[in-house]
């Protein structure tokens, strides 16, 4: 760890020699009082760093209030930044180095355990002589306790140098940041520049101007006072890439996929979806409907793909649940629809902007009777867009609801991936619309496959009126028994005949071995980060992530029959084993291990926390390693 | 070029002009039932109007009245209970070629569809909604129903109801961009032809009240306006219903109404000790959702793609020294 010099008696001291640190990889946070621009500093950061060849992820820091009040613990807004000389996957472990505007602030992440002891705080030091006693007195209090705390607290005259150039430099400050943070990682001043350029320009030469000075001059106070260097090198990244955070990626492949109707009704975190598709889904002939609650924006869906017009509905955990009659009814009448739900914490209200994995088991089973759907869940930000993609398809192929399980880390979180390249085969062909031969049944089930040739309104010769009663081949109400036993067969064979088309998922690591930590969704990241350290110490250790949870691909039975011990690790409840109460006949285990259970009789374990934040790869590591000591 | 081609869908020449080409299965409502009534007069409505069958889809919830759409050859869509009006709507949004027809009971509309009634007046979407107001749940034999009146009988309330019945058409023309109410007995077929006639070639969300008996479970309860034809309050204006001299001498409670007077729409409305027939409210200045949310223009392949590549310009990140043309496969 770095040693920071400066202390409180002799603020600035000029350095003379530099320390340069070489890293694989560092976690920086900015925050501030919402307003502060802690988050654009950061995203340039960010970008600036993708642009040099790192890997990097970000996620903002974001306050439970909407406006909440200047220097408090709970007002901390800002950003988190991690960058390495790897390709990134998940927000990583516990922060490096931390920039906070007030020390309120700050210890809003001291506090929740965000920092690695010693971690280095550039803070803010105005507070020391501010006017106000208390002010005075809270931050000298907190600075002491930090540095007691063996935190490496250095003090960075913000304020003062950016009045140097601004009258107002609560808005200037953010480029003061980002000047001091491309010092102190040696991010190339040409790009850098450019970049903050970029930024401001569309407010005017005279903006842009200001903040360049502003930068330069965080830059130069960096240089001239703080005694160390980050050398963290590219990972040799230099393909084209975008960065975006997963709504948005979501809303793009909606875009992408040809889906023309987006209804919806807003609930955290799936709302920013809306919000962006919004701003550009009727450059291309689409439509955001928002209905007037969940209920009506699926039913809105389901007509309007009925008439022939895919359509997506996106909503979170309490409008899934709402959700439920129609996904059944789309299954039961075999109109294809995609349905998008970005988990937050449940039941009821839960936790609205954390994350949480705990509506799988809701996904595949909370419609009454057997309506079968396809499950898939994004594991990473550029797998949102191409899930969209993937999932009109086989909506549309198969006649039936896909569900798409994102998340608030998704949703949140931003990271760069390869710039995707445009394919026709994205977008839905055009579909058949010429007059049916007299006599074309509605549910002509094949009778192996269940499937069955589609007819829309305008049809010529096609009428029929389908019901969500049990029906026969022409959709007409059934009333003997076989006919719904043969209904109910054919909505079944129809999944069977997509699990076909199914690849076994990639182990991640060798194919056998003592442990094989089994995951779905967005902890893809983290999990595999941590198999690989524990692969790194010797132990063998595989991961597998499964993208498609209903069907299910063949061979994963093979995959976990390799393993001595498999077990599975979400973001949902489960019951720990060492609870006085729990034993083996009343033990719920986490949603993909009681799947997994169940399909393939293996005796899965699970390790599962409902912390509203995603695993860190180290506390993942810590719970491998426990594990490992039952293996013998 | 993208699922559906409106450009290419065809038109059919107008050829359908017999009642039996609109007739689906056999209907399977209790003798008596006035769900038959309403459906003589759209298979009707839709012979005279010359609408190709396809080119019709009935769209409906769960209950007696609810299988109407089985009943016609055209497009049905016999979903859930309560839902639909939201589902019509979705099939209208991007399909204005389709005529759209809602039918729903009472309950499917005033208890369980509720939020969907008062949200489908204020979008406005063109299309004509029948509620088959029997004031009392068929399907499930017998329950209460928001329209029930107070007292009313029934197997979950074997004491008698206890609030006064809810009155949907001043509900109706409360909500903003209300644009087309008309009530109708079932029992008098030509002005019930000539009410949902109206709603149909109006331009905007049509909603038709239609009184309707229901002989099974509530076999007297519209007795008092069978029996007495002065207990019927005829609404005539040149812009709404005229009656002929048969029926003007039957129907002697008449009186004079200018739809476009919402005011007086309400007043009539209020009163509910006589069942008012005709066109209580029409304006078709009203925005049509469907209209105002329609595409522009035809998205081509190609527009697709420009679409995307600039949104990726936005957000892209071209690592210094990497080759940063973005090639695509077309
Ligand atoms: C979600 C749901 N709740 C309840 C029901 C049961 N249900 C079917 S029809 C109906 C009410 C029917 O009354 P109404 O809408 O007035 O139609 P009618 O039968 O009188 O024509 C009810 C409660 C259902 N099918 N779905
Ligand atoms: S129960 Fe009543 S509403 Fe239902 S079909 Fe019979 S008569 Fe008609
Ligand atoms: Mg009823």
């Amino acid at each position: 760890m770095a040693e920071a010099t400066p202390t409180q008696h002799e603020p600035h001291p000029v350095v003379k020699e530099k320390k340069i640190i070489e890293l694989p990889e560092h976690i920086v946070e900015i925050v501030s009082d919402s307003g502060e621009g802690a988050q654009k500093a950061g995203q340039t950061f960010g970008a600036i760093s993708a642009k040099m060849g790192n890997g990097i992820w970000t996620v903002e820091i974001i306050p439970a209030e909407i406006q909440p009040p200047p220097r408090t613990i709970t007002g901390a807004s800002g950003i988190r930044i991690r960058l390495g000389s790897f390709y990134i996957t998940n927000v990583g472990d516990d922060a490096d180095l931390i920039v906070a505007f007030n020390e309120q602030v700050l210890l809003g992440r001291v506090d929740t355990g965000n920092l690695k002891p010693g971690a280095i705080i550039l803070l803010e030091n105005m507070w020391r002589t501010h006017k106000d006693p208390a002010i005075r007195e809270a931050y000298t209090k907190t600075y002491d306790r930090l540095v007691s705390e063996g935190y490496k607290v250095i003090e960075v005259p913000m304020e003062e140098e950016c009045l140097k150039y601004t009258i107002s430099p609560r808005r200037g400050k953010n480029m003061f940041v980002l000047g001091m943070l491309c010092n102190l990682y040696e991010r190339d001043l040409e790009l850098a520049r450019k970049e903050v350029y970029e930024l401001w320009i569309k407010k005017g030469e005279k903006v842009a101007d200001l903040n360049l000075k502003l930068f330069n001059a965080g830059y130069a106070w960096a240089e001239e006072h703080l005694d160390f260097k980050f050398r963290i090198p590219s990972a040799g990244i230099t393909e084209p890439q975008v960065v975006m955070n997963g709504n948005v990626a979501l809303a793009l492949g909606i875009i992408a996929s040809g889906m023309e109707v987006c209804a919806m009704y807003p609930i955290t975190p799936a709302t920013s979806a809306s919000h962006y598709l919004s701003e550009i889904f009727e450059h291309v002939g689409g439509i955001v409907h928002q209905a007037e609650d969940e209920i009506a924006a699926i039913g809105f869906a389901v007509g309007a793909s009925y008439a022939g017009k895919c359509a997506v509905t996106i909503t979170s955990g309490p409008g899934m649940s709402l959700k439920t009659e129609i996904i059944g009814l789309a299954s039961m009448i075999e109109v294809p629809l995609v349905v998008i739900n970005v988990q937050r914490g449940g039941p009821s209200t839960g936790l609205p902007t954390k994350v949480e994995q705990g509506d799988l088991l809701a996904a595949l089973f909370s419609t009454h009777g057997d309506a079968p759907k396809v499950v898939m869940a994004c594991s990473t930000i550029e797998d949102c867009f191409y899930s969209v993609i993937t999932a009109r398809k086989i909506a549309e192929t198969f006649r039936l609801p896909v569900i798409v399980l994102s998340d608030a880390n998704l949703a949140t979180g931003q990271q760069p991936f390869p710039r995707p390249r445009f394919s026709r085969d994205w977008v839905a062909p055009p579909i058949d619309q010429s007059p049916v031969p007299p006599g074309t049944k509605p549910y002509d089930w094949d009778p192996k496959t269940g499937l069955s040739r589609r007819i829309i309104p305008g049809q010529p010769n096609g009428m029929y009126s389908l019901t969500g009663l049990a029906h026969d081949r022409e959709g007409k109400v059934a009333y003997e028994p076989w006919i719904n036993q043969e209904g109910a067969r054919s909505r079944s064979m129809k999944l069977a005949a997509f699990q076909k088309t199914l690849k076994p998922p990639k182990v991640f690591g060798d194919p056998e071995g003592d442990l094989l930590i089994v995951g779905w969704g967005s902890t893809k990241g983290a999990i595999e980060e941590a198999v690989t350290r524990v692969r790194e110490k010797g132990y063998r250790v595989s991961a597998l992530n499964i993208k498609f949870l209903q069907p299910m691909a063949s061979g994963i039975k093979e995959i976990l029959q390799r393993f001595k011990k498999v077990l599975c690790i979400e973001i949902n409840y489960s019951d720990d084993p060492g609870e006085e109460l729990i034993d083996e006949n009343n033990r719920r285990y986490s949603n993909l291990a009681w799947l997994l259970r169940a399909r393939f009789l293996i005796d899965v374990d699970s390790w599962s926390r409902v912390y509203g934040r995603p695993y860190k790869p180290g506390e993942i590591e810590q719970v491998i390693l426990e594990k490992l000591k039952e293996i013998k | 070029m993208f699922g559906l081609d409106l450009e290419r869908l065809l038109d059919v020449e107008e050829e359908y002009r017999r009642l039996e080409d609109y007739q689906g299965g056999m209907p399977r409502w209790c003798s008596g039932c006035g769900d038959n009534a309403i459906l003589t007069a759209v298979q009707r409505l839709l012979r005279d109007e010359g609408i190709p069958p396809e080119k019709a889809v009935f769209v409906s919830g769960i209950g007696c009245s609810s299988r109407f759409p089985h009943y016609m050859n055209a497009y049905g869509f016999h979903g859930v209970h309560g839902r639909a009006l939201p589902i019509a709507q979705g099939i209208k949004i991007r399909r204005p070629d389709l005529h759209v027809f809602v039918n729903m009971g009472d309950g499917d509309c005033f208890s369980i569809g509720s939020a969907h009634w008062i949200h489908a007046i204020h979008y406005n979407m063109n299309m004509v909604a029948m509620v088959h107001d029997n004031r009392i749940y068929g399907l499930t034999k017998k329950q209460v129903s928001p329209t029930s009146p107070k007292g009313l009988k029934t197997n979950t309330t074997p004491y008698g109801s206890y609030i006064e019945g809810l009155n949907p058409l001043t509900v109706t023309l409360g909500v903003t961009n209300v644009s087309f109410v008309a009530q109708a007995v079932e029992w008098i077929p030509d002005l019930l032809y000539e009410v949902i006639r109206q709603a149909f070639h109006h331009h905007g969300f049509s909603f038709v009240r239609i009184l309707q008996r229901c002989p099974t479970y509530l076999p007297d309860i519209f007795d008092p306006f069978i029996n007495d034809p002065n207990n019927i309050l005829i609404l005539t204006h040149e812009n709404g219903l005229q009656l002929d001299d048969s029926l003007a001498r039957i129907y002697k409670n008449q009186i004079e109404h200018d739809p476009s007077d919402i005011h007086r729409a309400r007043e009539i409305a209020s009163d509910e000790s006589k069942a008012v027939v005709g066109i209580l409210y029409r304006n078709e200045n009203v925005d049509v959702y469907d209209e105002i949310r329609r595409p522009r223009r035809v998205t081509t392949l190609e527009m697709r793609k420009a679409v995307l590549e600039r949104e990726f310009d936005k957000f892209a990140v071209n690592p210094v020294g990497g080759d940063n043309h973005n090639e695509n496969d077309e």
